[in-house]
């Protein structure tokens, strides 16, 4: 039984296997709330997935993702992959990677490091494991352990 | 090797080759720490010497060894007296003491201020110690005193004994002792042991450390005991630290069980960890180890300033 009950999109992005439960994180990475979205959003919580079990999934009409917010939706969930709709069909296909360095998309979660004393640098990581993520600080080399929760 | 130009920020910037050439050179050093003789190597060079936190051995010993070979030194010892209080960034005071010096030695309370300052300096930084993080300038005194006490670092039992929770020292020197070939034990009670994350890149690194809580019961397989500070400053929780405050305390009782020439390391400063009776004994090297802070630093104002010595 794998019938969604959600309408195919004409333009927009479809992210797909999203760690189940973080849907609501990627609408936070979207910036999405009540005030300003004029398109449709489809959300699924915990959808079956033939690859891990349980997925969510969420849609976004008239809308694609630039390289800023591809990257915070690897974060949270590293297996995702991003469809991009034009006139119903599937334009790009993509999984989520990271890069080896990441700037400005977490806070450091060391209240004590220099990147969290307002000094004019951006947060910066070296990605050690992609699956499930790992990040280290390049400046005070802590790795991160609430990753979701740190998101810029 | 060129070491000119080089931030020394954290003891995993360097190569083993490179930190072996660095202890050569400190032993080179020796006899122009000691005053036997002088050299004028870095005439005409200034230091400029941050320190945003206390420090009694870091500041003086940079400041020591910047004089032995020549060179001026220009000073920050208390931010109350800096425009720090009027809230001027790290990033704007660096770049501004880079344009008054050829060098800068910083510390800082901030984890990470260290790589920060050398994002924004061109001219070498050298790291003193920030916050809890890297302090690599004593792990490389660390290593060049096991090495000149013992003939060498490679297959001494070096036991490390203490907070080796928040102590990030004991972290980076527990690393670069595995890359050295020493085998490591840690002793400290259950609540302020290694963190997995060390063990874990020391096991990385080859090494296969023995984790205790014991001491008495590996002292006498000792060739070295390192001994750090339980940090009050530390300690998020202050009850947690009443609760482990003067746990170990080494004294000549203890002692009696050691290997005649297993020698005591400490960073200094120390509270209660060692008794004064331990001073007189041919274990303590805790002294020299402070003065071996010297030469090592000659040898890392002059390697980082491009100077041939």
């Amino acid at each position: 039984m794998r019938e969604f009950k959600v309408t195919p999109i004409r333009n927009g992005t479809v992210i797909d296997h999203i760690n189940s439960g973080q849907a609501l994180n990627v609408l936070r990475i979207l910036g999405i709330n009540e005030h300003n979205v004029d398109s449709t959003v489809s959300l699924l919580m915990h959808v079956p997935s033939k690859k891990t079990g349980w997925k969510d999934v969420v849609k976004v009409e008239d809308r694609e993702l630039d390289k800023q917010t591809v990257d915070k939706i690897a974060l949270i969930s590293p297996k995702a992959t991003i469809d991009i709709i034009r006139d119903f069909n599937v334009a790009e296909k993509y999984q989520v990677r990271l890069s080896p360095r990441i700037r400005n998309l977490v806070h450091c979660g060391n209240p004590n490091c220099i990147t969290n004393k307002c000094e004019p640098v951006a947060p910066e990581f070296d990605v050690e494991n992609h699956d499930p993520p790992m990040l280290r600080c390049i400046y005070c080399d802590r790795t991160l352990e609430d990753i979701s929760g740190n998101l810029i | 090797m060129n070491f000119e130009n080089m931030d020394v920020v954290s003891i995993r910037d360097f190569t083993r080759d490179q930190i072996e050439e660095i202890l050569d050179k400190s032993r080179a050093m020796l006899p122009y720490a000691k005053g036997e003789k002088v050299s004028r190597a870095l005439e005409g060079k200034i230091l400029g010497n941050l320190f945003f936190e206390p420090s009694t051995r870091t500041r003086l010993s940079f400041e020591s060894a910047a004089n032995r070979l020549g060179a001026r030194v220009i000073d920050v010892s208390q931010t109350s007296t800096t425009s720090i209080v009027k809230g001027e960034t790290l990033a704007d005071t660096i770049r501004m003491v880079e344009a008054y010096s050829d060098v800068i030695v910083l510390r800082h309370p901030h984890e990470g201020a260290a790589r920060l300052a050398a994002h924004f300096s061109k001219k070498p930084v050298i790291n003193a110690g920030d916050g809890a993080g890297s302090h690599p300038t004593q792990t490389l005194l660390d290593l060049f005193t096991i090495q000149e006490e013992m003939g060498g670092i490679e297959g001494n039992n070096v036991t490390i004994l203490g907070d080796l929770k928040y102590g990030r020292t004991a972290h980076s020197l527990a690393e670069a002792l595995t890359v050295f070939g020493a085998k490591l034990t840690f002793v400290a009670p259950e609540t302020l042991q290694m963190p997995k994350d060390t063990v874990d890149q020391v096991k990385k690194l080859g090494g296969d450390p023995t984790i205790t809580s014991d001491i008495e019961g590996v002292i006498a397989d000792t060739d070295v005991l390192y001994i750090t500070r339980i940090q009050k400053e530390r300690f998020p929780d202050p009850a947690e630290y009443q609760k482990v405050a003067g746990t170990y305390r080494v004294d000549r009782e203890m002692l009696r069980e050691a290997k005649k020439d297993m020698i005591v390391m400490h960073p200094l400063p120390r509270i209660d960890e060692i008794a004064p009776e331990v001073d007189s004994t041919a274990h303590a090297k805790y002294f020299q180890q402070a003065f071996n802070g010297i030469p090592v630093r000659m040898a890392l104002l002059t390697s980082v300033l491009g100077v041939e010595f």
